[in-house]
């Protein structure tokens, strides 16, 4: 079986509110899935369901190709979005406990533990208590409790938030060195520009549906419109705008530049090459941009909206 | 898994490790006990003061009667007039002014006789000179009508009813009282014991939501395994605090009598006056011995048995309750709409065992209230002394069981979707909601 998770026709209602509707989601092996969507379209019930915090009103959920069980606790790692300590243990104590929870001895816990801390220079603080550390240090212990016993499946919910840049980039190194290591990373975040650099996959989940799911570059690629961004300087800026107008869809590009050059969007047709307009323009002009506008998942979030 | 023992580890440690805790459990001893010394010491400066009480007797019948004692001194006045008299008291600040009237004949009227005061008399006070007047009185009206008192004292009979079970068991007055004292000492340590540490899991689910780090825990564990978890290992933080409440107690207790020289006598508790009073009169001698005989006679094992398994099931039962509303709201203010019908019924109970079990331990009312679950562990507790037929101690301890899992099954339901609830007051009606999800 491909997929380390399976997601089938999930439902789940609070009252007379749907919070899912027949979600199905597959979480290939190895790499980082997104699970995108603005607040309350559902990503932290789909989370918890995967975490059997809450039970689906219908539907399966599927790990490794079994059918979740409470044994599979140990093989997930979960950063929930809403997270903290408590704040009159000490750190070390605290991490010792979490640990345990997931099943490790206290031996392997402690063994683990030291090995982290040392790596993100964090040995210091095994006796500190958490109320004495800033909310960026208590995240940090929080990512090494969630990842220390090596589950299969980690499941990270707005994990940037709270850190600090320099912390945030840390953290995301980590990330990507888990992913390397062959853990599988579900992302979760309503933030969608956040994410593009770091998924392979992604789900876009809106008002309890899901609306698109699938490799990243194969929706980008679904969602190309052909048009190129272009930046040209010419002795006569509104006669090339003229000339191309009638050969394409033309409208104007904002970008900054350092002249004041002509800047275009300029929509091919479906037969045509982009080599060939970058021969045109280059016969008109000095050209100083030339770039294919790829859709964020932002617009291609905003575009599935608007058509549902 | 099963973490359950690790949690009660962690719930226990916690609890004992925290400085609040650590200064209640030794504060708390020395603080009852130096209330105690306080009161012992303000009640014997308060019997020091003598009063001095003017009497002006027109009648000249019962001048007799007042004898001075420790604490109160009679000046008798003659021939004085009342306004008279009235200046004087004020004049020389005594206490108070007693007027008796002219009395002729049998025709002894009280409202002939009137206590003058500053501040109004303590009522004991006019209790004890009324009694004085009626005996004396009522002593010159007999001797007026030519019967002879001597053959009144001589005539009076003491009646000491027996009191002896079917199967043959010696019993007598003082069991009840004996009875009433051992299951009332036990229903209120329930009582206490589910208000003290109930709150304290309140406050501990609380906290975790507050923390934020509940859904770190329910990740990893069942919900219900964790509220238990909490239930036991704050139960056995309070067994301890209790159990060394009573060991340091009862040392503080002895080293404070040892080196201040307060005899226990002088505290003058009621049982302490008893036995006093005991050394004094031979009948008192036999009411004590009664009280020992009393003491073995209660249902001993018994009460061991079935304080410890009503015990552990009405904490249970109430204490699920606490978690549930902690995980229903986010601090500890919103709390208060939810704890009236946690505290009415456990003080309906103490109520009924305090009043219905005295009058009549078998009767109805203790009956039918030792058999609801949310009562029956502080009534049966109160009535086991008086003898409960085992199967009712079965029936009761069953439907408590049945309840308790019920509770707590609902509990936890409540439990599972308030953890994860932020920012509104849940209102009941929600709260049912919350069951059915």
């Amino acid at each position: 079986m491909n997929n380390l998770l399976e997601v089938n026709e999930v439902s789940k209602s609070f009252g007379s509110y749907k919070a899912l509707n027949n979600v199905s989601i597959a979480v290939p092996h190895g790499g980082i899935f997104g699970l995108l969507g603005p607040n309350g379209a559902g990503k932290t019930t789909l989370i918890r369901i995967i975490n059997q915090i809450t039970m689906p009103d219908s539907g399966s959920v599927y790990l490794d190709g079994d059918l979740l069980s409470p044994r599979h606790i140990q093989d997930i790692g979960y950063l929930p979005e809403e997270r903290g300590l408590y704040k009159s243990m000490k750190v070390g104590e605290q991490a010792l406990y979490l640990a345990q929870l997931k099943g490790l001895s206290k031996f392997e816990a402690k063994k683990r533990l030291k090995y982290w801390f040392e790596r993100l220079e964090i040995g210091d603080w095994w006796n500190k208590r958490i109320q004495e550390l800033s909310k960026g240090m208590a995240q940090k212990i929080q990512f090494v409790v969630t990842v220390l016993h090596q589950p299969k499946l980690l499941i990270f919910d707005e994990p940037f938030s709270g850190f600090d840049p320099i912390n945030a980039n840390l953290i995301k190194d980590e990330i990507l060195r888990l992913r390397d290591q062959g853990a599988t990373i579900i992302f979760s975040t309503h933030r969608m520009e956040s994410v593009e650099e770091l998924c392979d996959d992604i789900a876009l989940l809106h008002k309890s549906n899901k609306i698109l799911d699938g490799k990243l570059v194969d929706i980008k690629r679904q969602y190309k419109i052909n048009t190129f961004e272009v930046g040209i300087r010419t002795k006569d800026n509104h006669e090339l705008k003229q000339l191309l107008s009638e050969k394409f869809i033309v409208s104007d590009a904002y970008f900054k530049t350092l002249d004041n050059e002509l800047k275009l969007n300029i929509k091919l047709g479906d037969k045509e090459s982009p080599n060939a307009l970058l021969n045109y323009l280059t016969s008109k002009g000095e050209l100083t941009h030339f770039m294919e506008l790829i859709p964020s998942v932002n617009d291609i979030f905003i575009q599935n909206v608007k058509k549902s | 898994m099963n973490h359950l023992p690790l949690i009660i580890k962690r719930e226990y440690l916690t609890k004992i490790r925290n400085k609040a805790f650590i200064i209640m459990t030794f504060l708390s001893p020395l603080i009852f006990i130096g209330l105690v010394a306080v009161v012992a010491y303000l009640s014997q400066m308060n019997s020091d003061k003598i009063r001095v009480i003017t009497v002006l007797d027109e009648s000249s019948l019962v001048k007799d009667v007042f004898i001075n004692s420790e604490h109160t001194t009679y000046h008798v006045l003659e021939n004085m007039s009342l306004s008279e008299a009235k200046t004087l008291v004020r004049e020389t600040r005594g206490s108070g002014l007693l007027h008796i009237g002219k009395l002729q004949d049998t025709a002894f009227s009280s409202s002939r006789i009137t206590f003058f005061s500053e501040e109004a008399p303590s009522l004991s006070f006019i209790t004890n000179i009324e009694n004085k007047l009626e005996k004396k009185l009522t002593n010159l009206n007999l001797e007026k009508n030519g019967v002879d008192l001597n053959k009144i004292k001589t005539s009076r009979v003491r009646v000491d009813i027996a009191q002896e079970s079917f199967e043959g068991k010696k019993t007598s007055k003082v069991d009840s009282v004996v009875k009433l004292i051992f299951g009332g000492a036990a229903g209120y340590l329930l009582f206490m014991f589910i208000i003290i540490y109930g709150n304290m899991i309140m406050r501990s689910v609380i906290e975790e939501k507050t923390s934020r780090i509940i859904e770190v825990i329910i990740s990893s564990v069942k919900p219900i395994q964790l509220m238990l978890g909490k239930i036991i290992g704050t139960s056995l933080a309070g067994i301890t605090q209790f159990t060394i409440w009573i060991i340091f107690g009862g040392i503080l207790m002895t080293l404070v009598s040892l080196f201040f020289g307060i005899e226990p006598s002088q505290m003058k508790t009621p049982q302490q006056q008893i036995v006093q009073q005991a050394m004094e009169s031979p009948e008192l001698v036999i009411e004590a011995q009664n009280m020992l005989t009393a003491f073995y006679n209660l249902p001993l094992v018994n009460l061991v048995v079935a304080f410890v398994f009503f015990f552990i099931g009405g904490y249970l039962l109430y204490s699920s309750f606490y978690a549930a509303i902690g995980a229903a709201v986010d601090n500890e203010t919103d709390t208060q709409q939810f704890m009236l019908p946690i505290i009415i019924p456990l003080i309906l109970a103490v109520y009924i065992g305090v009043f219905t079990v005295i009058e009549d331990p078998h009767g109805m009312v203790s009956t039918v209230f030792s058999f609801i679950p949310f009562t029956s562990p502080v009534v049966m507790l109160m009535r086991i002394p008086f003898g409960v037929p085992l199967w009712q101690q079965l029936v009761s301890l069953l439907v408590l069981i049945g309840t308790f899992m019920l509770t707590v099954w609902v509990a936890a339901k409540i439990y599972r979707v308030g953890i994860l609830m932020y920012g509104k007051k849940p209102s009941y009606k929600e709260l049912i909601k919350w069951i059915k999800y």
